[in-house]
């Protein structure tokens, strides 16, 4: 993108064209001829693969909005249609929602690079306050995208985030009433985000194309941090770095896919499977990960006006790095000093991230002060009294010295790095959430044998139909099932009732519509096609018969219901793919009902005793009981395999697609482990060349 | 490795077409599922599954309008003034030949179910009205007669009959 062109179009069309609009010798210029250092490690290559997960959000969120209903009655439920019934909805859903996470690890991963190497300095200070920008926009984007499945905590997060607004002196009230177009988060809240998350990705486009503008003005920094002097020093764009960049894409993709086929949960909030309810706040509100160290500065100051201030600020402080670190050395690899004080900011980063999910009281808010202030010392004290006194290392006399100085391959010492400081952060940052969802000593669940769980799991259909039974017969009284039409019962991978089996119990059903040509509502038998019938006509009659307390839906109920696993053991889940929460909590559940409650509780009027419910105290009356449903296949007619079979039931109910997910995503794992190891040997071909 | 590469053409060129074919087939996966999702989805197909209508309460010469799939369909009961004029054309005047036998069930001469959007470009047709006892399109004039068929107007062809059969002489399952 910057200087004259060496590309030499053939005579004829591209001629032609070239004449008249040279497009093609700009990108021939940008990404083929441009040159590049030739010693850039790994790290360099995130700049690709954020720019792969800009395009992979761009699609996805463009498809999903096609199915998507920007209304705070459908929103819900638009999701959920769409995941269960549009041809691969799950799939595009799975990964717009795991992309944001990923994009957002990319983007730490390249701002720490540009941190540790210097690459904001002279002349790259452009670069890199558009990079903040573009950081800036991708956080009011994710934040803007998080409230539209207007799940419980979408909606009290957008009204956490918007009343930060509140603490602004004067204007503060008035600016959020402007947000809201209400009085309180509400239908136009949704619309607008909806409006504004369509739009910010294509605002990031365009800063993007400035900041790839600036990167070629410049030319890239590099792990020396000396500018290239010779030819020696550089190789072309292509097939070098194209080659490598792809090579660390498809890397990329193999992590990125675990969580789309095998993890969909495990970055997400099970809370959030719980319909916006404006007058119930869940107990423990926390951010998406990507926020948490802000989210911690927030709390950590007690003044509301101070806190935001503080909070905005440690963005801010971003844009003023390069003249805070007047250094002229760029590469930490020759400063000892400041080599060490990036460490232990990435430290002091990941620290406050793990605060930023516990709760806010006693030694965590003492802790989050401390490193509030270890943030902002980094920036204001320690870079420029560094730049004054540090004594750097002696800098290699080109980059072709540093490259030859040490040729063995810096690969694995990258990915080591990665994994541990992609380990370390996850590892603090989710023990931080696990610890914040803990809300007093519970008994914890405990864990089944699942049919379903791990990578080739499947659900057990005679379970399913047992468990479908149960609810049928027992549960169905109170509960609705609303997301499940009756025709899913013989859908592939469900129970694999035959359609006449679910025509039959559909025709069960009394099914109100109309109005018919007197405009009368009339009832009819239920057809395939249609919902579950509710039990009550609505939440309020569903509230009035049963003193008070309405019985949740079902469909999600497995998914929606979560505790904590504990440190280290949901490392653990994350290479065993355990994501049966749900199911565990559901069975223990229904099992965990007592006669007489323990000494020195007080049971309210009207409930019940269970050891598993968050308060013990609960309205439902035990539901089952040994002998109470009659199976027909032989299988023991206990408590505990009735607890199971329908807990298995509602794991399906929620996750209909369950076997098409890990089948496909065996599938992905094997192509990209081969194209991944293709990518490799070529890069490696290439580069061999050039050595 | 060096050396071995550059004086291995053959094997070179192998890894690279490989790689380049294994990333196309990724890359045209990848296109699958962002198409698929733009068919019906499950709710839309199970929505069109087909429906039973009563005919009793459609007197002769009238007609009723019923949708299914989302397409408006003709029921009409047909005078036998209407059955007669059907019949009696000449085939060969036709700019659509059919047998008004063929687009109604027999036993049932007098019923006639058609699907009411006109061949030409979409628009709904008006029962009884036009020249042909028919239905008359105000979109850009066709006519059809009293069997559907296109008499006149720039519509290329009869109006299309959708699959149904009769449950019952007074009902009939459309679809
Ligand atoms: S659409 Fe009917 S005549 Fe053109």
């Amino acid at each position: 993108m910057s200087g004259p062109s060496t590309y030499q179009p053939r005579p004829g069309v591209m001629k032609w064209l070239e004449d008249r609009l040279p497009i093609v010798g700009l990108v021939h210029s940008s990404f083929i001829a441009f040159p590049t250092p030739r010693n850039l490690n790994y790290w360099w290559t995130f700049g690709v693969i954020l720019s792969m997960m800009l395009v992979i959000q761009i699609i996805t969120g463009v498809v999903l909005a096609m199915h998507y209903t920007p209304h705070v009655d459908f929103a819900f439920t638009s999701v959920e249609a769409l995941v269960r019934d549009v041809n691969f909805g799950w799939l595009l859903r799975n990964t717009h929602a795991a992309g944001a996470s990923m994009f957002f690890i990319a983007v730490y991963i390249h701002m720490f690079r540009g941190l540790y190497y210097g690459s904001y300095k002279e002349p790259r200070e452009v670069l890199w306050i558009l990079g903040v920008i573009i950081y800036l926009l991708m956080m009011a984007t994710g934040f803007m995208g998080y409230v539209l499945p207007w799940g419980q905590m979408s909606f009290w997060g957008a009204t956490v985030i918007t009343n930060l607004f509140s603490a602004i002196p004067i204007v503060g009230d008035s600016i959020v009433t402007l947000l809201w177009g209400g009085y309180s988060v509400g239908n136009p809240t949704l619309n607008r985000f909806y409006s504004l998350h369509y739009l910010l990705p294509f605002l990031i486009v365009g800063v993007v194309i400035l900041h790839v503008w600036a990167v070629h003005v410049t030319g890239q920094n590099n792990p020396a941090g000396v500018e290239p002097k010779t030819e020696k020093d550089m190789v072309p764009f292509t097939p070098y770095a194209t080659m490598k960049d792809l090579f660390a894409a498809s890397v990329f993709l193999i992590f990125f896919s675990w969580f789309i086929f095998y993890m969909p949960n495990y970055l997400g909030d099970a809370e959030n499977y719980v319909q916006a309810n404006p007058g119930v706040t869940p107990p423990h509100i926390v951010p998406e990960w990507y926020y948490l160290p802000f989210y911690a500065i927030l709390r950590s100051i007690p003044n509301k006006l101070l806190g935001v201030v503080a909070m905005f600020g440690a963005i801010i402080v971003l844009l003023f790095l390069p003249w805070l670190d007047s250094m002229k050395v760029r590469s930490s690899r020759y400063r000892p000093l400041g080599k060490r004080f990036f460490w232990a900011f990435v430290v002091v980063c990941i620290l406050l991230g793990w605060l930023g999910g516990k709760p806010a009281e006693g030694i965590y808010t003492i802790l989050a002060r401390f490193l509030t202030a270890a943030y902002f010392a980094y920036f204001l004290i320690v870079l420029p009294l560094l730049s004054r006194m540090e004594k750097t290392l002696p800098l290699p006399n080109s980059i072709s010295d540093d490259v030859l100085s040490k040729s063995d391959s810096s690969l694995g010492k990258t990915v080591a790095s990665i994994a541990v400081v992609l380990g370390l952060a996850g590892t603090l940052v989710m023990g931080g959430l696990q610890n914040a969802k803990a809300a007093t000593e519970e008994n914890i669940p405990a864990s089944q044998q699942w049919s379903f769980a791990g990578p080739f799991g499947k659900y057990d259909r005679a379970q399913l139909q047992r468990g479908f039974k149960i609810y049928k017969e027992v549960c169905s009284a109170c509960h609705s099932l609303k997301l499940l039409a009756y025709r899913n019962l013989a859908d592939p991978g469900g129970p694999s009732f035959t359609p006449e089996q679910a025509a039959a119990v559909a025709a069960e059903a009394t099914v109100k519509d109309g109005p018919n040509d007197a405009g009368d509502m009339f009832d009819r038998p239920g057809r395939v096609a249609d919902r579950f019938v509710s039990p009550f006509p609505n939440e309020m009659a569903a509230r009035a018969a049963n003193g008070g307390a309405a019985p949740p839906d079902l469909s999600l109920m497995a998914k929606a219901r979560s505790y904590e696993r504990g440190f280290p053991q949901f490392v653990f889940d994350f290479f065993t793919q355990f994501q049966e929460q749900g199911p565990n909590y559901i069975a223990a559940l229904l099992q965990g009902f007592e006669d007489t409650p323990p000494e020195g509780f007080t049971l309210p009027d009207g409930s019940y005793y269970n050891k598993y419910f968050p308060g013990h105290s609960i309205k439902m009356p035990p539901p089952l009981s040994e002998g109470q449903v009659t199976f027909d296949d032989g299988s023991p007619q206990t408590l505990a395999q009735y607890a199971n079979d329908v807990s298995a039931f509602l794991m399906w109910a929620a996750e209909p697609h369950l076997e098409a997910r890990k089948r496909l995503g065996l599938q992905v794992m094997i192509f990209l482990l081969i194209l991944s190891g293709l990518l490799y040997f070529t890069k490696q071909r290439i580069w061999a060349d050039a050595h | 490795m060096t050396t071995e590469a550059s004086s291995d053409p053959t094997r070179r060129d192998f890894l690279y077409i490989a790689t380049g074919a294994v990333a196309a087939v990724g890359a045209a996966a990848t296109v699958w599922p962002l198409v698929a999702q733009m068919n019906p989805d499950a709710s839309t197909i199970a929505a069109g599954a087909p429906i039973q209508v009563d005919l009793a309460p459609i007197a002769s010469g009238q007609d009723i309008k019923v949708f299914w799939r989302g397409k408006p369909i003709y029921i009409m009961n047909r005078t036998a003034k209407q059955v007669e004029e059907a019949r009696a054309v000449e085939l060969s005047s036709l700019p659509d030949p059919a047998t008004d036998q063929d687009r109604t069930k027999e036993g049932h001469e007098q019923w006639l179910v058609v699907i009411g959007i006109c061949t030409h470009l979409g628009c709904i047709p008006i029962a009884h009205e036009g020249k042909y006892d028919g239905f008359f399109c105000p979109c850009h004039g066709s006519q059809y007669d009293s069997s559907g068929r296109i008499r006149q107007g720039p519509a290329p062809a009869n109006l299309p009959v959708p699959p149904y059969q009769f449950v019952s002489d007074s009902k009939i399952q459309i679809g």
